[in-house]
């Protein structure tokens, strides 16, 4: 969705570290500080946090579990109307179902896509690294919606890729996965799956070259003295240690495409519309605030069930 | 240059410093003349680099007292000590230049005219050239030499080394052990250079304190520590020993005479350090001079001993051999190669002899192995060689 | 393991070149992973490419569909085109101040957690990856129902508030990660030299770390630059740059919007090639 990863990543380049370490003890606290300074120095940042984020959160919720309507006002009456969450659940499960779809196949594609240029960039490129790196985030410098307004020029019915597609019958075959409608790309799913594997492979890229950046080649070079080939390296020696690579670009990928709702209304049809496109229209076309904070509260209690495994695993120092 | 203010002597004063429950540094108490090479020597792990920084004000002691010349620094900040340090890493400030990083110290202390004496120093430190690259460009070794420019242009009173020449590889340590003698004859500071490694510390050091589990082993001139050593410690950490038990059996004319299986041992008073008659006999193995068994001549008042010739590896400058005694232990002997018995080949019988003067007798309550280290640069019997 | 450096002759065919066997399909297969990197992107840059040629379109109706007739128009009339230039105003306008804001709080933040050990850490962690990992859709609608549960109208002040919310985190995520790269040893030496705590930080500590909050800044700028969700949640009726393209889309985008576009690929691409030319040549000399 941004771009300006990169330009944290290059500026990184400079390794200020020293040679080696001292045998006397280097203590993360800094010499000549009181016990309140980082209690001072978090205040106003986790303040901000606290007011603005958590708040919200625990209004959202709120929201969900009011009574009345736009025009009657809404009041919360101790425990809440838990009918909104089985009205909206019922009506809207579809959009549910298919925006973990849709999201779980733009990740999918997105490793796949992401795996091999990570591991171009981290193994082969030598010094070009930076450069590349900068290359692959680059095009996401670009805002989002301009990006994928360029992919309905792109999927255009009278586009020339479209007009390729038609004449080698690949739409066929598409088609009959219903992915995509007879003789066209746009405004289908297969666009919607586009559109999301596009705007967040850097997410997957990242992550994974930093994962296999820090891997050490040697590692590889002992598994085919040890006389195992090329493919059989991969998979037992590089796909394993790469995993945190893979499960954070993962967890990136897949949590933002979630929710997203650009994608499907630039790219797909009514007949493609995610949970994100429900919330939306829930506030802007209907003006329905509990069934938009109901909804809302299901999808962030999804996310936060991924996260939570995520954080058992791996702890929390990895997150920030 | 000139020579910094003399007279100013540092002395450590029962200083001790816990981790937790871990003593690093016990009841440590040194002086260190002014002017002086001083070494700290030890393993990792003895408390030589806590020291340092407890004197750098780098770290604070849980008790004690550190002066230098009459000032007490114990709980003074860094920057108020007239102490400077050269880091094992050599921490070169990498957004600022050579210059800089050798300017900076003079900068905040808010001396104006820093042009001459940063020139000055970078040509005694042989950097001249490159005073406008950065750290990152420089190699090892010239990192080293600007990370002491940066210190000594300050004239500290006492100047600290945290195992500065680690880095390096060995060509270039022997290299800069010499240079940074030189430096400090010509300077005339105060040196704390602390190390692991002993032959360094004799090299460089007027006086060297052997550091064990936080406390000193002992104190001395290299020449001391080596022929004389009080402790197991000291005589397996400096170089190598061979130990043998023994009783003594008789005490005159300065000398005491030591009863070892069958044999006499002679060893003079002053290198006998032990409380009671049991004692562990030690003798260097270049002490020891090896002939074969039916040529050997036999020169009144030196300690001989007969074994037999188990393994010898030839290396350079001198032969190793190792030599099995009668009674099953194995004796170590490292001998010039200035004659070449063909004779002398594992299996062969022997006769090693040497002066009592080379004789050291220790407590033997200590432990034999005390200071044995593993040092790879070391000529070991494990490394193949040529059968002489 | 040592490949011989002369090659004993080879006995039967002569050959003038030593050729491996395999041919065409072996040297794709050798090649085979900088293929797929290749194409992958290729098809990153594909709507980049097709941004920047249709800035130079000469649309025949109101959907820029189609390449017509090749013309600067877009470029040289670049306001034109109703509320664009105002919204980019507007845009910039909050981009800078939610920057300023987010980057100050957030290096204090960094600074907290790299350098200090302090009760409570795993929840300050867990609170600031919290908004990373949530959908913007969630946000969005969130801090709406904060902003009506409160009463307050929606304008450029609850965009400003929810920018600053959603770079905070990531600011703290690039600053820390430049922190915790420092060395301490550096600061040890600043002091051993006569530098005391303050000369220290600004002399040393924050010249090492600087980096990393330009970058962090670069980051926030363009989160909240580009954002669309959130702020579409909580603009109520004023409109930044990404709204308008919104808008635009339903009405037919007009060119001027790829023109936009293709300068901010340009800038941007442009600041960071010029900071790995300024790092490359600092390494070299």
């Amino acid at each position: 969705m941004s771009g300006g990863a990169v330009a944290a990543t290059a500026l990184e380049q400079e390794d200020i570290r020293g040679p080696h370490q001292d045998s006397g003890a280097s203590e993360a606290k800094a010499v000549g500080t009181s016990r309140w300074t980082p209690y001072l120095l978090l205040s106003p940042g986790m303040l901000w946090l606290a007011v603005f984020f958590v708040v919200p959160t625990v209004a959202l919720l709120v929201t969900s579990l009011y009574t009345g309507s736009l025009d009657q006002g809404y009041t919360f009456t101790f425990p809440g109307n838990w009918s909104t969450y089985s009205d909206a659940l019922s009506t809207y499960y579809p959009q549910y179902f298919r925006s973990f779809v849709y999201a779980a196949l733009a990740t999918v594609f997105c490793l796949l896509l992401a795996y091999p240029l990570a591991y171009f960039i981290a193994f082969r490129a030598g010094r070009w690294k930076s450069t590349m790196l900068v290359l692959v985030i680059a095009p996401f410098f670009t805002s989002f919606l301009i990006r994928t307004l360029a992919w309905q020029t792109i999927l255009a019915d009278d586009g020339w890729i479209v007009q390729t597609m038609n004449t080698l019958h690949i739409t066929n075959v598409l088609t009959w996965l219903h992915l995509t409608e007879p003789g066209r790309v746009i405004n289908t799913p297969l666009a919607v799956v586009t559109g999301l594997t596009y705007n967040f492979l850097p997410f997957m890229v990242l992550p994974l070259y930093a994962s296999l950046d820090r891997m050490d080649s040697r590692l590889i070079e002992a598994a085919q003295d040890l006389y195992s080939s090329a493919w059989t390296s991969l998979r037992k020696v590089t796909w394993p240690l790469s995993l945190p690579g893979v499960v954070a670009g993962t967890l990136l990928t897949f949590i933002p495409a979630v929710g997203d709702y650009i994608n499907s209304e630039l790219l797909g049809s009514p007949k493609t519309t995610m949970i994100g496109n429900v919330i939306q229209d829930k506030f802007f076309s209907e003006v329905d605030y509990p069934t938009m904070a109901a909804l809302s509260v299901v999808l962030m209690v999804a996310v936060l069930i991924i996260v939570s495994i995520y954080v058992r695993r791996a702890g929390t120092e990895e997150l920030v | 240059m000139s020579p910094s203010q003399s007279g100013a002597d540092l002395r450590i004063i029962d200083v001790t410093k816990r981790f937790g429950d871990f003593v690093a540094v016990d009841d440590l108490t040194l002086t260190i003349p002014a002017g002086s090479f001083f070494a700290l020597l030890g393993p990792s792990g003895c408390g030589k680099t806590t020291t340092l920084r407890m004197v750098a004000g780098l770290e604070e002691p849980t008790a004690g007292t550190i002066l230098i010349g009459e000032q007490d620094v114990t709980w003074a900040k860094p920057y108020k000590r007239p102490v400077n340090t050269v880091f094992q890493s050599y921490a070169l400030f990498p957004h600022l230049d050579i210059y800089e990083n050798v300017a900076f110290g003079l900068r905040r202390r808010g001396v104006k005219d820093i042009k001459k004496p940063v020139e000055d120093m970078l040509a005694l430190t042989e950097l001249s050239g490159l005073a406008r690259r950065k750290p990152q460009q420089l190699s090892g070794g010239q990192q080293q030499r600007v990370a002491l420019a940066r210190a000594l242009i300050n004239q500290p009173s006492v100047l600290l080394l945290d195992e500065p020449l680690g880095a390096l590889d060995l060509k270039l340590r022997r290299q800069m052990q010499l240079e940074l003698k030189r430096i400090q004859t010509e300077v005339g500071l105060t040196f704390v250079h602390v190390t692991h490694d002993q032959e360094e510390a004799m090299t460089m050091a007027d006086t060297i304190a052997v550091m064990n589990a936080g406390r000193v082993e002992q104190l001395g001139g290299p020449t001391d520590l080596y022929e004389n050593p009080r402790t197991t410690f000291v005589a397996n950490f400096l170089g190598q020993s061979n130990f043998f038990d023994g009783t003594i059996v008789e005490r005159s004319g300065g000398y005491a005479t030591v009863s070892v299986q069958n044999q006499r041992v002679g060893v003079p008073e002053s290198r006998v350090h032990s409380t009671g008659d049991n004692v562990h006999v030690g003798v260097r193995p270049e002490k020891l001079r090896i002939q074969f068994l039916d040529d050997a001549s036999l020169s009144d008042g030196e300690n001989r001993l007969e074994g037999t010739i188990t393994y010898s590896s030839f290396i350079g400058v001198s032969t190793q051999y190792l030599v099995d005694t009668a009674w099953g232990q194995e004796l170590t002997v490292f001998a010039q190669n200035t004659t070449r018995d063909e004779r002398l080949v594992p299996g062969a019988r022997v006769v090693l002899t040497w002066a009592p003067d080379h004789t050291f007798a220790l407590d033997a309550d200590q432990d034999i192995a005390a200071g044995v280290e593993i040092d790879e640069d070391a000529a070991t019997p494990d490394t193949v060689g040529v059968a002489s | 393991m040592a490949t011989t450096t002369h090659a004993a002759p080879r006995t039967g065919t002569t050959r003038s070149s030593t050729k491996r066997p395999g041919g065409p399909i072996r040297w794709v297969r050798e090649r085979i992973i900088a293929i797929i990197g290749l194409l992958v992107v290729l098809y990153m840059f594909a709507p980049i490419f097709v941004v920047v040629l249709f800035s130079f379109n000469q649309p025949a109706g109101k959907y820029n569909y189609q390449f017509t007739q090749f013309s600067t128009n877009a470029w040289t009339n670049l306001c034109e085109v109703g509320g664009m230039c105002e919204s980019l105003r507007l845009s910039l306008f909050i981009g800078v101040v939610a920057t300023l804001v987010s980057v100050v709080l957030g290096t204090l933040v960094a600074f907290a957690i790299g350098r200090h050990r302090f009760r409570g850490r795993s929840g300050t962690n867990l609170l600031i990856f919290m908004p990373m990992a949530t959908p913007e859709v969630v946000m969005g609608a969130s801090l709406l129902a904060f902003f009506v549960g409160i009463s307050t109208a929606r304008g450029v002040g609850t965009i400003l508030i929810a920018h600053i919310m959603f770079c905070l985190s990531f600011v703290v995520v690039t600053v820390k990660a430049r922190i915790s790269s420092l060395d301490s040893r550096l600061e040890q030496a600043a002091m051993d030299l006569y530098a005391d705590e303050r000369t220290t930080f600004w002399k040393i500590t924050f010249p090492l770390v600087l980096p990393g909050i330009i970058g962090a800044s670069l980051l926030a700028f363009s989160l909240s630059f580009d954002d669309f969700i959130v702020t579409n949640f909580n603009s109520g009726s004023t409109t930044t740059f990404p709204l308008f393209v919104w808008g635009a889309a339903q009405r037919g985008v007009p060119p001027q919007v790829n023109v936009v576009g293709s300068l901010m690929f340009f800038a941007a691409l442009a600041i960071v090639l010029v900071s790995q030319v300024v790092q490359r040549r600092r390494a070299k000399a």
